[in-house]
Order: structure tokens, then sequence, then C-alpha cells
């Protein structure tokens, strides 16, 4: 999995690239801890696009940084997400709770 | 019923060996023309399986083993995950969707692999091991003849 983050205002952008689960799912955490503390982002907003895999354990901590974003009054926000990782994102009902959106700026022009 | 094929996989109990897990399962059932999402509900299936295994059945402990079983039958594929860990205590609890004692787990494991495959077992004893068996079935025109 690579990883590759931005910030664009009072927003984290987060590139994610590869399979999200058990072993890259620490990497995902503390990459996307540090740099919201170091950029003290008010808003989260994960780029899926190319996110080939995903199971539960990387629906755990796109959760838990959810709870934090929400916790500090944020948003978060996910874009590009492919078919196969809609699905298991409807089956845990974060769709119904994160706004998804086609491209990066449509997400940053709604939260900032 | 006797099985057409079989593989068996057995796998260090790291994090690192999931992929290859379900990969490798997948591979395996390719052989059969499957549509993509049914491959993909498969490998969230098993990848479900072997975490729990080594998160839950060995707490995270990389020095044990975790073995997959997979068999075609004619009409059916049957997956197999054992692990020899701590088990489990209250088999009803663990497939509850929110049972779940970390901040970053979902607690849906069971949930994906109930809805991806046919059939789901669990047996499990605590301090020997659990065996996590997933079913998937083939459509009539796939499966091969008795």
């Amino acid at each position: 999995m690579l990883l590759n983050t931005q910030m664009v205002d009072q927003s984290l952008v987060v590139k994610i690239k590869g399979e999200l689960d058990l072993l890259t799912a620490e990497t995902f955490r503390n990459l996307v801890e540090r740099d919201l503390k170091r950029g003290k982002a008010q808003n989260l907003i994960l780029d899926m696009e190319h996110v080939s895999f995903i199971d539960s354990s990387g629906l755990g901590v796109i959760l838990g940084r959810y709870r934090r974003v929400r916790e500090q009054g944020g948003t978060m926000a996910l874009v590009g997400v492919k078919p196969h990782v809609k699905r298991i994102l409807e089956l845990a009902g974060i769709m119904g709770i994160m706004k998804v959106y086609q491209e990066t700026e449509q997400a940053l022009a709604d939260v900032n | 019923m006797k099985a057409i094929n079989r593989i068996k996989l057995t796998i260090q109990s790291l994090p690192e060996n999931i992929a290859l897990a379900r990969v490798s399962v997948a591979a395996f059932i390719a052989q059969v023309d499957l549509t993509v999402d049914e491959l993909e509900d498969i490998k969230v299936a098993v990848s479900e399986a072997v975490s729990n295994a080594i998160i839950h059945g060995y707490d995270q402990r990389s020095d044990q083993w975790v073995e997959i079983e997979v068999a075609r039958f004619s009409d059916y594929y049957e997956i197999i995950v054992q692990d020899y860990g701590k088990g489990i205590a209250d088999i009803k609890q663990a497939m509850e969707p929110t049972y779940s004692t970390h901040p970053d787990r979902t607690g849906l494991g069971f949930v994906f692999m109930q809805s991806f495959m046919d059939e789901v077992q669990v047996v499990s004893e605590v301090g020997k091991g659990t065996s996590v068996t997933l079913r998937k079935k083939l459509a009539p025109d796939k499966a091969a003849p008795n």
C-alpha cells in the first residue's frame, strides 16, 4: 500500500493505493494520525480510487479516523470509491455516514 | 462426497501472509469461471477468517501456524481455516456484528463471511483452537458431473 498525503486549507487529503487489510491498517492509522496532528487538519478526505482490496480491518481504521475527525468537529469524505469497495462500505453502513464524491476537488469544495 | 481437487496451505501467523492466503485461494477457485465479484467475495471471506485466526486465535503472536484447506466438490467449494490458538468461549457472541474489543475494529468479520459465502460454520474449543468452514455454491452450469 502506498499513501500520499497533502494538506489543502483545513483538510488532509490522503490518496491510498493498494490493499487495506490487517497488514496495512496500522501503517495507514499511524501516518494519517501523524499528519492530522502535524497539519492541524479539521477534515479528512480519503481518495480511494486506487484501493484494490479492503476488508473489515481496513474498514476499522477508516471508521476509527471518522470518529476522531467527528470528535474534533470536522468532516470526513471519500472519493472515487470503486464498485467492489463500495459493496463492502455499504454492507458496513459507511455510505450512510460519509459523503462520497467522484473527484477530490468536489469533496474539498464541500468540506472546506 | 469426494473432493475433485484440493489444496492445503500452511502460513505463519503473520499479517504479511493474509494477502498470500486470499490470493492463493482465489487463484485455485478461479479454475472455475466465476465472476470478478464472486472471487472478490471469496477473497474478503478468506481474509476475515485468516485475520481472525491471527488477531483473536493467536493474539497476534507471529510464531504460530494457520492452515487453509480448499476443496472443490462437484457443485461447491469448501474453505477451512484452522488455527490452534486460544479458541472462542462464546461463538454466538463472537459472530455478532457489534462485538469488538478494539476501537479500530468493526466486529464485522463474521458478518462479511456470512454475507459473501453461502455457508459459514465455526467449531471452536477453548485452549485448542478454531476451525472456520466457508462454503460457496457453484451455479448449476459451473458444476462438475458427479
